[in-house]
């Protein structure tokens, strides 16, 4: 009601103010950041995102729908393997973003042709040894992977927590003993909330969002091997405008102290 | 075997559902080996991983089939055959891995065989022995998904087959264990064999349950379509062709075995 009112005074203003000094160019600009009071954006958002993102983008997802109520987000999140999201954009899935656990991935999606401009990079994450409450086996650091006698796991090679721990495990000179090569960073942390490892290599972001169902153990190699997170809008996006909105959201401060609150870097 | 007479059409109700039917079932394989990259495939079947996960499959696929004939064909006869309270119920339970997610189906027998699980931490506390990661973990997931094809197989036939030979096995004084495996097996052999197949065929594509109980791990517990799956990650025309190894194994597999059993019939 309240805008119904204020919308005709806006373009009375707009009309003066463009009168008054300036050319129509300037007044057309102003008058449409008017009405984006009015939240232009509708329809259905979707964002495709690697696995690591989920509890993040699913909070910055609420707040989005909150500052743009004609927006749903929240339930058109796809979160799964970086490598497959990329896999299943260049197929043709009708996603409007991508969001990457590394530039790897969003690599292949560049190069298909399937991005809508350059990927900007929005946060940074490092891995982390996650062991089951109570350190049970009693890990100390990167070095007891390569022990036979303890059950652990790792992301497999193929994606890209797995491609991290492969640089950690180089840089460090240690050959890893691990039992199983996990599908995503999630499944690892899985295991390790289910007391069936004794550990397992996941990022920061994950042990933090695990509360207290696993516990965290840092590792001075975690620094070979910083993921970065490239964010970028899918060239044939259903829904381009909401998309770049949400990209501008993530890039901003308020996104940006969302993600820091749950443990990942600012770029 | 009943034969087709010579001069039976097809009534069009029913040819034209069936050609729709099959193509839908055909066309995504077809799909399949248009796209292979056929020129670097025999490149790709000499990559040990390979071989190694198609020998892993076969192996935990034709043990997982075993164990179900062994403790599935009793079940069938229990639910066709016994009159104990609470069958349809226990019908229902038997089915319960068909509808379950088969990820979810890896995380409940985590619950039961794990080492935090039922059974799992009693044996592990007291053998220091633990299931999941190893090859006896991809046979159990195997088995879990994959029995109650058998199960329905041959609770199928045992209620297609008649029951009066049974009887008069019976009345000339043969034992309840005497019967059945020398009056009621033979009777529902095809059935069982039918039942094997199906479970064969599903233990051999199983993937959810595998990956969460058994973990991946090449040469222990990477079947192929965990291989299948982890190469979808990265290299998409590699997981091509590990599908099609699968599926030419697969059906050779079973087209000879339908050669040996079914022509002698």
């Amino acid at each position: 009601m309240a805008r119904n009112l204020r919308l005709p005074s806006a373009l009375v203003a707009a009309l003066l103010f463009s009168l008054s000094a300036c050319g129509g160019g300037e007044a057309g600009g102003d008058s449409s950041s008017e009405a984006a009071t009015d939240d232009p954006l509708t329809g259905n958002l979707t964002v495709f995102a690697g696995a690591s993102l989920t509890d993040v983008f699913t909070e910055l997802g609420q707040r989005f729908e909150s500052d743009h109520p004609n927006v749903e987000v929240t339930d058109y999140f796809n979160f799964g393997p970086s490598s497959g999201l990329a896999t299943q954009i260049n197929e043709g899935a009708p996603a409007d973003v991508f969001a990457s656990a590394n530039t790897t991935q969003m690599d292949v999606v560049v190069d298909a042709g399937s991005a809508d401009g350059e990927p900007t990079v929005f946060a940074e994450n490092v891995l982390q040894i996650a062991v089951p409450p109570g350190n049970p086996a009693g890990i100390t650091g990167l070095a007891d992977f390569a022990d036979p006698d303890l059950t652990l796991a790792i992301c497999a090679p193929e994606v890209p927590c797995g491609v991290a721990a492969v640089t950690v495990f180089e840089a460090a000179g240690i050959t890893p003993s691990v039992d199983s090569l996990e599908e995503d960073v999630r499944a690892a942390l899985t295991k390790v909330e289910l007391g069936e490892v004794d550990a397992a290599l996941v990022y920061v972001t994950d042990v933090i969002s695990a509360g207290g169902a696993v516990e965290g153990i840092e590792f001075p190699e975690a620094e070979e091997a910083v993921n970065s997170y490239p964010i970028a809008a899918v060239a044939a996006a259903p829904n381009p405008d909401a998309a770049q909105a949400w990209i501008e959201f993530v890039l901003s401060e308020a996104g940006a102290a969302v993600l820091e609150d749950a443990g990942f870097r600012a770029p | 075997m009943r034969n087709a007479t010579a001069g039976t059409r097809i009534p069009l109700a029913l040819l034209l559902p069936a050609l729709v039917g099959f193509a839908f079932l055909v066309l995504p394989m077809v799909g399949l080996v248009i796209r292979a990259p056929w020129s670097d495939l025999l490149q790709r079947l000499a990559e040990p991983q390979v071989g190694q996960a198609l020998r892993l499959s076969m192996i935990t696929a034709t043990i997982a089939t075993a164990v179900s004939m062994v403790l599935g064909v009793p079940i069938a006869w229990v639910l066709a055959r016994s009159n104990i309270r609470g069958r349809s119920i226990l019908r229902a339970l038997v089915t319960v891995p068909l509808v379950l997610p088969p990820v979810v189906g890896g995380v409940a027998l985590f619950m039961v065989l794990g080492r935090r699980g039922i059974i799992g931490s009693w044996l592990y506390e007291t053998f220091g022995f633990s299931l999941p990661f190893t090859t006896t973990a991809v046979v159990i997931a195997e088995t879990f998904v994959a029995m109650p094809f058998l199960i329905i197989s041959v609770e199928g036939a045992l209620r297609a087959a008649d029951a009066r030979f049974e009887d008069a096995a019976a009345t000339l004084g043969a034992g309840g264990w005497s019967t059945f495996h020398r009056v009621t097996l033979p009777l529902v052999a095809p059935g069982i064999a039918a039942g094997a197949v199906l479970c064969w065929a599903r233990a051999l594509g199983e993937f959810g349950a595998t990956i969460t109980f058994a973990g991946n791990f090449p040469g222990t517990t990477q079947t192929m379509p965990l291989a299948v799956y982890l190469a979808l990650q990265s290299d998409p025309e590699a997981a091509i062709v590990l599908s099609l190894v699968l599926l030419a194994v697969s059906l050779a597999t079973l087209a000879l075995l339908r050669e040996r059993w079914l022509t002698r019939r």
